[in-house]
């Protein structure tokens, strides 16, 4: 079943994907499909499983509490579409 | 043109060659065969400064067993100074400022890199037709498929181009090329590779692995790659084992379960005929046969295709437009920034994928799909733990098919992933497989796969190298003989 246009406006906005109008239609109807696909799990008597996260039980190691990471600021900030003065650049939020 | 690490390596200790002059062949190769697209990033010069690197370490004759031997490493690792895209206009313009664990490890064997492989879009895809740089082609019929996420590296390889190439596997990005291509590809134990610098789509799926000719020259590889890092809090901290010191094990005795619910109906008929010589061949050199059952099999797809898409949601919200990768022009607001940066940085494969996983995980159905997806992974996990208490491997087709035609299910995203139904829940598992070339259909390579219990790579590449030795479906090129 096609999921409505206020759920796929929703979904996408948590997303943050722009959509654009004449998509919501044909995306809903699409991401309906994926759900019967999903819808199959209904089937599979889970009473009493514990849900699994992660392949293996590993308790997480111990490492020397030093230093690893050296100031690479510069060549980080210089990935960034745009910034200024060691700082990423974003439009304004408080006007 | 040799094709094989040992080969390679043989004429490079006996001074037939030097790594130079292999980067050099291996550099024409790579452009001879520019149709293919097998190539997002050529690395000429990196490439050929390290086979200098290489050449002194062999004439000190300190030498690693991989030194001086030309590769590709799937775009999906970082490599510092190189452009490493990951098949997406997101990250078409980002250069590393640093290696991929599995990078530094290769490059520390003195092994010689030269260029990043195509893939599909965040290694979502399994026929490489999801890559922003467009569609590889499959060296065997250039008018299909090479299988996805690392077609460029499989193609790569097939074409003998390269004799290994890294790829990474999340649902069968390393074993369905592997088959579809006609060569070996061997995903480990998730952990036993550092995911370190490896780009992320589904965290706790995500394994790092080999392509190459053979289970042998993939124990190589594996024994660079494989190991603890600290870096990467799931790399497992027990030691490697020695994967190349163990190949000769004779597969007499070993148990093999053959899983019904592998040869199911959507295999094709030349495809398990052909697997079921290759596990008569097996049978042959000793190993014995049982017919087990893997009851949940049919439900690794839905599982799958609701946890992978959760994760990469949640993996994929750091492009932001921000701090790397593709900046939308003229953002009227912050938002706007995000949301037009990602809509216009993404393939349409991808924003499928976070959409439905943002929809898994969010208020209302949280426990309806992803938490009910995570218990049917245990289900899953328990079928392979109960299997093994019986068998030592776990056999079936690699793929339900060959490799199929470009363009005949990129627009129906559910006969997509109907490819990966033998490969998904191994992944679900954490366990180790290996794809192994087990004969041809409709002129196509098949592929054998063997699963082992997690860690038990060893066992895997020694049963794998067994039935090599004794076929000669690995010696088999496109176009002729080997």
């Amino acid at each position: 079943m096609a999921i409505d246009s206020t759920t796929v406006r929703h979904i996408a906005r948590l997303a943050r994907l722009a959509i654009a109008e004449g998509d919501v239609a044909p995306v809903g109807a699409e991401l309906g499909r994926l759900l019967e696909l999903a819808d199959r799990l209904g089937a599979a008597d889970v009473a009493g499983i514990e849900p699994l996260a992660h392949p293996h039980d590993q308790a997480l190691a111990w490492r020397a509490d030093a230093v690893i990471e050296t100031d690479r600021a510069d060549e980080l900030l210089a990935l960034a579409g745009e910034s200024r003065g060691g700082f990423y650049l974003v439009p304004k939020v408080i006007e | 043109m040799s094709i094989s690490i040992a080969q390679q390596a043989r004429a490079l200790r006996a001074r037939e060659t030097s790594a130079v002059e292999l980067a050099r062949r291996a550099l024409d190769a790579a452009r001879a065969h520019a149709p293919l697209n097998a190539f997002i990033t050529h690395a000429d010069a990196s490439a050929l400064a390290a086979a200098e690197r290489a050449d002194a370490a062999l004439a000190r004759g300190a030498a690693a067993p991989l030194c001086g031997l030309p590769f590709v490493h799937k775009d999906i690792f970082c490599t510092n100074g190189i452009r490493t895209t990951c098949g997406s206009r997101m990250l078409e313009s980002f250069v590393p400022p640093y290696d991929a664990t599995v990078v530094e490890r290769l490059a520390a064997a003195n092994a010689v890199t030269i260029g990043k492989a195509n893939m599909d879009e965040f290694a979502m895809g399994s026929s490489n037709e999801n890559s922003h740089f467009g569609p590889v082609r499959n060296p065997w019929d250039t008018t299909r498929v090479p299988g996805g996420s690392s077609g460029g590296s499989a193609a790569a390889v097939a074409a003998g181009i390269v004799p290994f190439a890294t790829g990474t596997d999340t649902g069968g990005s390393i074993r369905q090329p592997a088959a579809f291509c006609g060569i070996t590809g061997l995903k480990p134990t998730y952990g036993r590779v550092s995911r370190w610098g490896m780009i992320a789509f589904a965290s706790s799926l995500d394994c790092g692995g080999v392509l190459a000719r053979s289970a042998e020259d993939c124990a190589q590889v594996l024994a660079a790659i494989a190991g603890h890092d600290p870096r990467d809090a799931t790399s497992m901290q027990r030691p490697a084992d020695d994967y190349v010191a163990t190949l000769s094990t004779s597969l007499q005795g070993i148990r093999i379960g053959v899983a019904r619910e592998y040869f199911g109906a959507g295999v094709e008929d030349g495809v398990g005929a052909a697997v079921r010589e290759a596990l008569a061949a097996l049978e042959k050199r000793g190993a014995v046969l049982v017919d087990i059952s893997l009851p949940h099999a049919e439900l690794a797809i839905p599982a799958y295709y609701v946890i992978a898409p959760a994760e990469a949601s949640s993996n994929l919200a750091r492009y932001d437009g921000v701090r790397f990768g593709h900046r939308c022009t003229d953002p009227a607001s912050l938002e706007d920034l995000y949301s037009r940066s990602r809509a216009e940085g993404f393939g349409a494969e991808v924003k499928r994928r976070i959409l439905i996983g943002t929809y898994a995980l969010s208020a209302g159905y949280y426990d309806a799909y992803y938490l009910r997806a995570q218990r049917v992974r245990r289900l899953i996990a328990n079928d392979f733990t109960e299997a093994f208490r019986q068998v030592d491997l776990i056999a079936g087709p690699t793929a339900p098919t060959v490799a199929f035609k470009l363009g005949e299910k990129a627009n129906d995203p559910l006969a997509m992933y109907a490819a990966d139904v033998n490969t998904v829940a191994v992944n679900l598992a954490g366990l180790p497989a290996i794809s192994i070339p087990a004969g041809f259909s409709e002129g196509m390579p098949v592929g054998l796969q063997l699963i082992a219990p997690a860690f038990a790579e060893a066992r895997l590449l020694a049963a794998a190298h067994q039935f090599q030795q004794h076929t000669d479906w690995h010696l088999h090129v496109p176009g002729g003989a080997a």
